[in-house]
């Protein structure tokens, strides 16, 4: 079986946040930069387990990114694995990130294509969906369980009012979040390993910029808290009444 | 022309995140000198079709196809390209919600249109520039994105402005739809609803959430109490759900749901960065905590330091009584 993952570059949720250029540019100084959890923790860690169950097959990850991202995908080839392959661009967004994607992949023969849920620094949700129909394959969106048995893949999936158990036909794009796997730390061998493996640079290939990020705001922190009595909850339901105006 | 907006219902009502996303559409509509449309499935009962007009749509095309059962949303996808042509619409709008998030993204392919997800704004349509801001890094930012392309896609986040309903019809018009492309490869096995009696968490206006201050699953019932007091959703962190103390949907967070809800009552949780990214762009935070130095504290409206296991209680009872003398 043949799996590729796609893998992004994310600011660590604890970083702080600055911009440059009169607020048009992300300021990435001294931002420390990390896999997506949502890529590595279920998407790569799930595909690494289902390769290892089958005994064949190979998992290769995917970034659309700048030289600079290299370090987090050797990352990934720590945890495991085999390959990656970089297209070198910096991407204006989900459906730039899908289009390269899914050019480099149409003609490589991938039984299964996984995504993570969404990326924590804009929450989109839309690279796996925008591969399957670029691709014309199945899509599974928000898989927490994911299985192979031959040609069919059997995913639990988020609904808004349960799960859903899907099955569907390989090759299949899914994209995966809490429950699939846990994560994996790289060990020393790991790390040692995915120094030697290759790692292919693409060039970008005729992007299309539909959207772009024009100005950015921080938001503003909350005013200072106000203190409650313990003993006095009539006080806060008062408040929420009048004051915030939420009951 | 058109602005056109996909809708769904929820136990035979209209979703109310749809209510939302038909009332976005009128603001765009508006701005653009023209008229919401709304599609929805052929099967939702003629009766409740009235909301949409309520909530700004000029019209409403029912779309009836087998495929488009158990909302397979590669038909769906295919269906509102379809009704997005016979409209004329070059703005379509979605709620940035779990059905959205597998048709919205297809849908953007098909037509070649930019897609801005997760929307917490009206646009601006200034001189034929056409911007939409949305939350960016955990909710420490907003970006604003300029779509170029003509054809044009907006999620919104879910209770990004309160519902507006005036008097308006929609005049219903149903569309055939040629869906043959729309070969079926997914399979639903098994559908597992969860208790549908209680208020769905994404769409829900107040949220009372627990972490483990509350120190096992068996003291969840002062929660449940003070969520059915002012008819709030439950929440939690994300230790509880690993626990399995709590469903697993009920986990909020950087991992979890993000919310947004208009009360976020937050007891015995720490309030690490990772859960604040999924809470901070709750409109009103009130925390329970024994710990005074708690780092939520800083991220609250309102806080109350003590024992969840006396405050709770105590504010229950207090909801209470002021709902006694408001009804
Ligand atoms: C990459 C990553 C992603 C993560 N994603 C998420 C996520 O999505 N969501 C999430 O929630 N966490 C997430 N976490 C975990 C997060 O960092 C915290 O560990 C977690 O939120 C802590 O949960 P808690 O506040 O319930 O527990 P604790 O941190 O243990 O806090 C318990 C709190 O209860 C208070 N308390 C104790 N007794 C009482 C009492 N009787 N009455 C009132 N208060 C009391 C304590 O003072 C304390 O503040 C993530 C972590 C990482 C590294
Ligand atoms: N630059 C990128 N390179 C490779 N994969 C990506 C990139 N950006 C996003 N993805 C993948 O698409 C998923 C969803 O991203 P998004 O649609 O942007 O929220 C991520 O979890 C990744 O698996």
């Amino acid at each position: 079986m043949k799996i590729l993952v796609g893998i992004s570059n994310v600011p660590d949720t604890t970083a702080k946040i600055a911009f440059t250029d009169n607020n048009t540019k992300f300021n990435k100084a001294g931002v420390q930069f990390i896999i997506n959890p949502y890529d590595e923790w279920f998407a790569l860690v799930r595909a690494l387990e289902l390769k290892e169950a089958k005994g064949a097959g190979s998992v290769t990850v995917i970034h659309v990114g700048p030289l600079e991202n290299e370090a987090m995908i050797r990352k990934a080839l720590a945890i495991g694995a085999d390959d990656a392959v970089r297209i070198d661009a910096e991407p204006a967004d989900a459906f730039f990130v899908a289009e390269q994607i899914a050019a480099y992949a149409k003609d490589k023969g991938f039984d299964l294509i996984l995504v993570g849920k969404e990326t924590i620094d804009y929450n989109s949700s839309l690279v796996g969906g925008m591969l399957a129909e670029m691709l014309s394959l199945p899509y599974v969106s928000l898989a927490s369980k994911l299985d192979v048995n031959g040609n069919v893949a059997t995913a639990e999936c988020e609904m808004d009012s349960g799960t859903s158990i899907l099955e569907v036909q390989l090759p299949a794009v899914m994209s995966c979040m809490k429950g699939m796997s846990e994560a994996r730390i790289p060990n020393m061998r790991g790390i040692m390993a995915a120094r030697t493996k290759p790692l292919v640079v693409v060039p970008v290939s005729n992007p299309s910029i539909l959207t772009s990020v024009e100005s950015y705001t921080q938001t503003e922190g909350r005013k200072a808290v106000k203190m409650i009595d313990p003993n006095n909850m009539d006080e806060l339901v008062a408040l929420l009444h009048n004051e915030a105006k939420v009951i | 022309m058109s602005v056109l907006v996909y809708t769904e219902t929820s136990k035979n009502k209209i979703r109310k995140s749809s209510l939302e996303a038909v009332n976005y559409a009128a603001n765009i509509a508006a701005k653009l000198g023209t008229t919401v449309t709304a599609v929805i499935d052929g099967g939702t009962d003629a009766a409740i079709l009235g909301d949409l007009g309520k909530a700004g749509a000029k019209k409403v095309i029912t779309i009836t196809d087998a495929k488009l059962k158990d909302g397979n949303p590669r038909a769906w996808a295919i269906a509102i390209d379809q009704a997005a042509s016979a409209d004329g619409a070059t703005v379509v709008i979605f709620s940035h919600d779990i059905v959205s998030k597998a048709i919205a993204p297809r849908l953007a392919v098909r037509m070649k249109a930019g897609i801005v997800a997760g929307a917490v704004e009206y646009p601006t349509i200034e001189g034929g520039k056409f911007s939409v801001r949305k939350s960016a890094f955990s909710g420490k930012a907003t970006a604003v994105y300029v779509i170029h392309s003509d054809k044009k896609i907006i999620s919104l986040l879910p209770n990004s402005y309160p519902i507006q309903l005036a008097d308006g019809t929609a005049e219903v018009s149903p569309l055939t739809v040629d869906l043959s492309a729309a070969e079926i490869k997914v399979t639903v096995k098994e559908l597992k609803t969860r208790d549908t009696t209680k208020i769905s968490l994404p769409e829900a206006e107040l949220v009372v959430s627990a972490g483990r201050g509350m120190k096992g699953p068996e003291n969840w019932g002062i929660i449940e109490d003070l969520a059915n007091s002012l008819g709030a959703a439950t929440a939690c962190s994300r230790p509880i759900a690993d626990m399995d103390w709590r469903p697993h949907h009920e986990h909020v967070g950087q991992t979890g749901l993000a919310v947004r809800p208009n009360l976020y009552i937050a007891i015995g949780i720490s309030g690490a960065i990772q859960h604040l990214a999924g809470v901070n762009g709750s409109k009103t935070i009130v925390v329970i905590n024994t710990d005074k130095e708690a780092p939520f504290f800083k991220a609250a409206d309102y806080g109350v330091i003590g024992d969840a296991f006396e405050v709770v209680p105590r504010l229950t009872e207090a909801v209470k009584k002021f709902k006694a003398a408001h009804h």
